[in-house]
């Protein structure tokens, strides 16, 4: 069964995965409907930059993370000077880490949702007399539904699954950053197998139970819409 | 009352620039082969199009000129587009409501019902848009289009997305708008079989120009314009319905130049009816036939002729005070000795009644 730190680790990691989901919902919606409308210059290196986290070792985010959190790293610096401590080891840490980490898996489904909208239902709303914020909530958001749903999904289960950036900027403080699967890998090392097993396990059916949803929710929104 | 309307704009090799000014009552369709700008202007019109310069008038309103330019939902117009984009999450009421809802009461001049009934979608209102058929479809979106009460409606070739059999349920409904709501329609079309039967005015366009614009009569049997040079050359005459002659099934319909007997059509006493005659269907003569089969023959006055190519000839005859064409040959032309102030009977061996 699991242990009292087992669930300490669980609950640290649901609360960072719903913390990192809804600050890169807030984050990621107008960043990938603005890719989805811009012509700008700008919208190729921007999501080069996004898509990062998708191709580099998570060790190096971390690195370069810890470096910049840390007390003489730009953010960590200035956390410090505005009286706060460095952000380092923190569970605050963690969220923006698993933020940064986690942006493209939330983006680019929100962004292929908004563009395959088209533009052409929103002219319709516009000549409906809906201003553009209305347009947005009402004509948008809801046929982007579908996106949303991977966003939320993916955001969460990537964040939940993280190992690399949280060894390197987390640490292992019970409680603040020691999250699932470093408890795993604690007790692997430990060679306690059997809580590993219901750790790993546990895990293996939250992400599936959750990626079923999101499929079947998707088909019956999809059938609804025939 | 007036639409006033000037818009230039560049898209890579396309230069729109046109300016125009319509009466702001009854359709007036904006005509032209497809890729001469028409949709750009209609777009242009609704504020959806980013344009080098504009100006727009509705009546005594200015929507758009060098000082302001009001965004498309600002608009009071009503637009439907090519394929009816209902918006595909929300029920047909719900989408009838999309716009209905954003109009201020006091503006509301259509309610809910007079819509719905005027478009005959009471049995859709429950319905997804994904169920139904290409007419319904745009059937809806006219009347979603209707519900914000706007000033200006916009038609971007409605019908043109559809099946004969959908054309030929949606004409009715539009001609009942015509009729029934005091509303100036904007009409884009490239097909003038639907230009003849419903526009009382037309912008005649050609490769992002602006060729004329006025009365429809006026502008099909006019020589300097390419509508009435070509051998699809028509006249389009506005009648009423006088009586049916039941012996012979026929349809009496009265014009200022006289009646036309058309075959039999169920239609009321005193209604308004529209008649197509082709150029190629009018012969002339100099003196009234006495055995002929032919119905329709009226004392016509030459007004122009129009010389198309080596053997036809075009003339554009007055019928009191209505210009109707007859396409005659050269020969013809030449040994009757046609010319304008000449009287004469014109023989019109067929005529289409749209309605």
């Amino acid at each position: 069964m699991l242990s009292e730190t087992d669930i300490v680790a669980l609950w640290t990691t649901l609360k960072l995965a719903a913390s990192a989901t809804l600050i890169l919902l807030v984050i990621g919606t107008p960043l990938a409907w603005w890719l989805a409308q811009t012509r700008s210059r700008l919208k190729a290196p921007c999501e080069a930059i996004i898509a990062l986290p998708l191709v580099l070792p998570p060790t190096v985010l971390g690195f370069y993370l810890l470096i910049a959190l840390g007390p003489s790293g730009p953010i960590g610096g200035f956390m410090q000077r505005l009286g706060g401590e460095p952000l380092a080891f923190t569970f605050t840490g963690l969220v923006i880490g698993s933020v940064i980490y986690s942006l493209p898996f939330v983006v680019q489904p929100l962004q292929t949702a908004f563009a395959s909208i088209g533009t052409r239902s929103l002219e319709v709303a516009a000549t409906l007399g809906a201003s553009p914020l209305d347009r947005f909530f009402t004509v948008a958001v809801p046929l982007a539904r579908p996106g949303f749903l991977t966003a939320i999904v993916l955001g969460f289960a990537h964040t939940v699954g993280e190992f690399g950036v949280v060894l390197m900027i987390g640490g292992n403080i019970p409680g603040a950053t020691r999250v699932l699967s470093i408890a795993i890998y604690d007790h692997v090392e430990a060679v306690d197998y059997a809580s590993a097993h219901w750790l790993a396990g546990g895990l293996l059916i939250l992400s599936f139970c959750l990626l079923l949803g999101v499929y079947s929710l998707n088909r019956r929104i999809a059938v609804i819409r025939l | 009352m007036s639409i006033q309307a000037r818009y230039q704009l560049r898209r890579d090799a396309f230069r729109l620039d046109v300016e125009f000014t319509v009466p702001a009552r009854g359709i007036t369709a904006i005509f032209g082969p497809s890729g001469c700008g028409k949709t750009t202007l209609l777009r242009a019109i609704a504020g959806l199009e980013a344009v080098d310069s504009g100006y727009l008038k509705i009546g005594n309103e200015v929507w758009h000129d060098e000082h302001r330019c009001l965004r498309p939902h600002e608009r009071p117009l009503g637009y439907v587009f090519q394929e009816s984009n209902l918006f595909p999450h929300l029920s047909v009421r719900r989408n009838l409501n999309y716009g209905f809802r954003r109009t201020a009461e006091a503006r509301r001049q259509i309610g809910f019902n007079d819509a719905v009934e005027l478009l005959g979608i009471g049995p859709l209102l429950d319905r997804g848009p994904g169920g139904l058929s290409g007419g319904e479809r745009q059937r809806v979106a006219i009347a979603r289009a209707l519900l914000t009460s706007p000033r200006l409606l916009l038609l971007d070739e409605p019908l043109t997305a559809l099946d004969a059999s959908s054309k030929a349920e949606i004409l009715p409904y539009l001609e009942r708008l015509h009729e029934e709501i005091e509303m100036p329609v904007l009409y884009v079309s490239h097909a003038a079989d639907e230009v003849a039967q419903l526009a009382d005015h037309m912008v005649l366009m050609e490769a992002g120009r602006v060729l004329a614009a006025g009365p429809i009569q006026t502008l099909l049997t006019r020589f300097d314009l390419p509508l009435a040079q070509g051998a699809e050359a028509e006249a389009i005459i506005d009648a009423s319905v006088a009586e049916h002659d039941e012996q012979f099934g026929l349809t009496c319909v009265d014009f200022p130049g006289g009646r036309f007997n058309v075959l039999r059509r169920d239609l009321p006493i005193g209604r308004p009816v529209r008649l197509r005659v082709l150029a190629r269907d009018v012969s002339l003569t100099l003196e009234r036939q006495s055995g002929t089969s032919i119905l329709n023959v009226f004392p016509a006055t030459v007004d122009e002729l129009f010389e198309a190519g080596n053997a036809r000839v075009i003339v554009r005859l007055d019928i009191g005070g209505t210009p109707i064409l007859a396409q005659i040959t050269r020969k013809s032309a030449t040994a009757l000795a046609i010319a304008p102030g000449q009287q004469l009977f014109a023989q019109i061996k067929s005529v289409a009644l749209l309605a």
